[in-house]
């Protein structure tokens, strides 16, 4: 590709920042991390090598730091799995159902943003009182209805109140993009399609659909991202129980590495966990770009 | 060395991500004196020389782990060998 134009180099020079953050917040970590995960301490700061003793005790199932690695692994992909299966197509039906013209659009965007407004901690803390069976409401009207329900003590009852949490918390968000796909479509396809006779079905499966398609992936890659990490919101409400029901990975990571103090085997664990989303981010990052491209050709 | 110690350095790892710099330092200069168009390979997507070595280096990676939780850590110098055979056949067909 020959290039005619002159390029102007000076941008560079805003990049020296960016990186020295990114080192201090980022990489010298993400260094010692690595470090850490070949060698054992027992405090002190001193360090004994251990190869790659951890990663091989980590993905093996057999063994206890393997066991409960994978348990907080599957667990942490179906907790994914089921958000997404409800978030996504409840965002699509809620932005279809939004007002596209007047006043009621300013009043629905702002109370769809309410709960994204919300720290993370305090949506826990709310949930927390909310699914209380004695002073709840959520809580207190299940229970009364005849349905044993306890967040403490049924890992059911604890994954329902962490899964429509996070439906709560998340759904205005895949709402709000398919929103903003939506409207990017101009009436005269609405138009198009009256003249036709199209059903309802038809508008939404080949105008409305595709249309949402770039902000869907975008979507279900943060929607993903965000809840394969998730910390905050079960650690506040369950802490991880009852007994390991809802530990998923980063509440299981800090277990082992704040709470045990292994800082290798936590390390190892890190750095698995790390590739994994590496991987996924790689994944959908190509997809969107391909997405772009294809388009254009 | 003291202002450091908190990192724990080994040697192993030091010339892991010695390595690894050396790697992306000599790729940008690449990209830099000879900057090369992309190309479709056989995933069907876009990808530079960059883009290649990371999917190898990632892909390098979980070979090495999935090698560790099949076989353990004997002989994992076959992963390493099968890590540099998929990088060669992704430089040459991705």
């Amino acid at each position: 590709m020959a290039m005619q134009k002159v390029i102007n180099n000076k941008a560079w020079f805003l990049v020296p920042p960016v990186l020295l953050t990114v080192a201090f917040s980022a990489v010298i970590p993400l260094m010692t991390v690595v470090n850490y995960s070949v060698q054992d301490t027992f405090g002190n700061n001193q360090f004994f090598w251990n190869g790659v003793g951890w990663y091989e005790e980590l993905l093996s199932p057999s063994t206890e730091l393997g066991g409960r690695f994978f348990d907080a692994l599957w667990r942490n992909l179906l907790f994914s799995a089921i958000i997404l299966a409800v978030e996504i197509p409840l965002g699509i039906a809620v932005a279809l159902s939004m007002p596209r013209h007047g006043w009621p659009v300013a009043t629905c965007l702002v109370i769809m943003a309410m709960p994204l407004l919300i720290p993370w901690n305090v949506v826990g803390t709310i949930w927390q009182v909310f699914s209380r069976g004695d002073i709840g409401l959520l809580g207190w009207m299940i229970n009364h209805i005849g349905i044993d329900y306890n967040y403490t003590q049924g890992p059911t009852s604890a994954w329902f109140t962490i899964i429509v949490m996070d439906v709560w918390h998340w759904t205005s968000l895949v709402a709000l993009l398919c929103y903003a796909g939506l409207k990017s479509i101009p009436e005269a396809y609405y138009q198009a399609a009256r003249i036709d006779g199209a059903s309802r079905w038809a508008v939404f499966r080949m105008i409305q659909l595709p249309k949402m398609r770039r902000v869907l992936i975008i979507a279900v890659l943060l929607r993903f991202m965000d809840s394969f990490m998730i910390y905050t919101e079960p650690f506040v409400v369950t802490g991880g129980g009852p007994g390991n029901s809802t530990t998923f990975l980063s509440i299981d990571l800090v277990k082992l590495a704040l709470g045990q103090f292994d800082l290798g085997k936590a390390a190892a664990m890190s750095i698995v966990y790390n590739l994994m989303i590496l991987a996924v981010c790689w994944v959908f990052y190509t997809v969107m770009l391909n997405l772009d491209t294809d388009r254009r050709a | 060395m003291d202002h450091i110690a908190w990192m724990a350095w080994t040697w192993q790892t030091g010339i892991f991500f010695a390595v690894l710099v050396a790697g992306l330092t000599a790729m940008t200069l690449l990209a830099l004196r000879r900057p090369e168009p992309e190309k479709r390979g056989a995933l069907g997507i876009l990808t530079r020389r960059g883009d290649r070595l990371f999917i190898s280096l990632l892909g390098g990676a979980f070979l090495h782990l999935l090698w560790l939780g099949l076989f353990g850590a004997d002989l994992l110098l076959i992963a390493s060998a099968l890590s540099l055979f998929v990088a060669t056949a992704i430089f040459r067909w991705v």
